[in-house]
């Protein structure tokens, strides 16, 4: 009716300088943290559990390939089930077609040949980033009040009600506007919170694991994990959640305003869209 | 040796180092790139980082875990040479070692040249340790052997000795300068440490050929590559770039780390 009850958009400075350049140098780190990785994993494609692991113990996950009338077949096998994964696991193409036996193919793998020299190199410098550009993290998010401020959820944010009118928003893929955007949600807290003192810390701790000069000053680190191909295992799996964790973000940064959010963590600044008018 | 000839890091290699690190990403899977020389000295810059602080941590020398008899593995995997060719090592074999002798020389007081059956009658340590494979796969066995402690002060080390050099048996590249023999090195700290064996025994009988028969090294807190197997020469240096290719054994020498923490 009245033209100049029409809100406008209003900008906000949603992300810190700290937080922006820890988030993009954590990008490449756990982008070439995991493709360094997987061609470390590719020199053994088995894990296992427990202390000891090799060829010719029973795995719990592995990679491989077989012949099947002449054609290389690529199979993962997890437990105890055979998956045919030729074309990706165990078996895939180079560019004029020739199928390599390798357990991730060339394009995920840093370097995309087999150097393991190569690729531990590159993991470790890259840990070591990681590490430093995380512990700055920590550093600033205790010290600023970020985790205390913008993580913690509140009392009445974890009512499951609450969460459930959250996620049920999430799929309907109606993200809040208005004053509730101001805030991370409930679902963005409790995933960073997980990500950032679970999922993290457990990926230096499994991968510290692995360090037999490490275990010998830390030997606790062996009960922690139950073993060095405990360890292992865990590196692998939380790298894997670690991907999901990823995937999930993008596809949500995508739905909800891609142009915003990713300006909001370049430059800071975010558009806080108008409620919708029922 | 690379992560010794660089004294202090200075500012500016610290930004050379995270401005490669940082450009690499959009890199990712040039590999002439990823291990060319823009980016070896960040490489490089690693593996020190890991030398100096993993060597904090083990200032006070600790003894890495032994496990209980129960835990040997069963079917413990041979690492690289399984069986060295060549008409000098099938001799030692057949003569049971009879002839094979340990020379220690180099940066040393008295040269020495033991016997088997006389490093078997020095003081031995037996442990039962895991390991560790670059690779990624593990196994537990167990080592008898002379602490390399005991022979190196047997023959009394000169000021400026810095690194143990072995020597050993098995040629993995055939090379007409003769390069492609496997070697190690290790420095004093890893030297002196009490589970660092020179080990003529595996889980309780004689060292197996594919094990490194007669004499193979223990140093357990490195991984595998490091446990140099068929050593015939022990040689205390000051410095390793003479030897070999320069970079401190034969899979240094073809681009892997010299320190083997991790």
């Amino acid at each position: 009716m009245d033209g100049e009850h029409v809100p406008k958009p209003e900008v906000i400075h949603r992300h810190s300088l700290a937080v922006r350049l820890t988030h993009w140098i954590n990008v490449i780190c756990l982008a070439m943290l995991l493709m360094s990785g997987l061609a470390i994993f590719n020199a053994h494609p088995l894990l296992y559990w427990g202390h000891t692991g090799h060829r010719g113990m029973p795995f719990v996950f592995g990679i491989g390939a077989k012949t099947e009338e002449g054609r290389a077949v690529g199979v993962t096998r997890i437990a105890s089930v055979d998956f045919e994964t030729t074309g990706v696991l165990g078996v895939s193409y180079d560019g004029d077609g020739r199928a390599l036996r390798r357990a991730f193919p060339s394009w995920l793998t840093l370097p995309s040949n087999a150097s393991l020299a190569l690729a531990r190199d590159w993991h470790f410098l890259l840990a070591w980033l990681f590490v430093v550009n995380g512990v700055i993290y920590l550093g600033f998010g205790l010290l600023s009040g970020h985790v205390r401020r913008d993580l913690l959820p509140g009392a009445r944010e974890l009512q499951p009600r609450h969460i459930g009118s959250v996620i049920l928003g999430h799929l309907r893929l109606r993200f809040p506007r208005g004053e509730e955007d101001r805030r991370y949600n409930v679902l963005q807290k409790l995933t960073y919170l997980a990500v950032v003192f679970g999922l993290l810390p457990v990926m230096v701790l499994s991968g510290l694991t692995m360090s037999p000069a490490v275990t010998a000053a830390v030997p606790f680190l062996f009960d922690l994990f139950g073993g060095r191909q405990s360890a292992r295992t865990i590196h692998f799996i939380t790298a894997n959640l670690l991907v999901l964790f990823v995937l999930v973000h993008i596809i949500l940064v995508l739905l909800s305003g891609a142009l915003n959010r990713l300006r909001a963590m370049i430059t800071g600044r975010y558009v806080i869209r108008p409620e919708r008018t029922p | 040796m690379k992560a010794r000839q660089r004294r202090l890091i200075s500012r500016r290699q610290l930004l050379t180092a995270s401005a490669a690190t940082a450009g690499s990403a959009l890199l990712a899977g040039c590999d002439d790139i990823a291990g060319g020389p823009p980016f070896r000295a960040a490489l490089d810059f690693g593996e020190m980082l890991s030398l100096r602080l993993q060597r904090l941590l083990l200032a006070r020398q600790p003894l890495v875990r032994e496990y209980a008899p129960a835990l040997i593995s069963q079917d413990f995997p041979p690492n690289g040479t399984e069986m060295p060719g060549g008409f000098t090592y099938f001799e030692l074999m057949i003569s049971q070692f009879a002839r094979w002798r340990l020379t220690v020389d180099g940066l040393v007081d008295t040269p020495l040249s033991l016997s088997l059956a006389e490093l078997k009658a020095m003081p031995a340590r037996t442990q039962i340790t895991q390991h560790n494979c670059d690779e990624g796969w593990t196994a537990i066995g167990q080592w008898t052997g002379v602490p390399l402690a005991n022979v190196l002060r047997q023959a009394g080390l000169k000021p400026e000795a810095r690194y143990i050099v072995f020597h050993c048996l098995d040629e993995m590249v055939r090379t007409a300068d003769r390069s492609g023999f496997y070697y190690e090195s290790i420095d004093l700290f890893d030297a002196f440490h009490p589970q660092t064996i020179l080990a003529y025994e595996m889980n309780g009988s004689a060292l197996p050929v594919r094990h490194g028969a007669p004499l193979r090294l223990r140093v357990e807190r490195h991984v595998g590559y490091k446990h140099a197997k068929f050593i015939n020469r022990i040689q205390v240096v000051e410095r390793l770039d003479r030897i070999g290719r320069g970079k401190g054994g034969f899979w240094e020498d073809r681009g892997y780390q010299w320190y083997g923490g991790i």
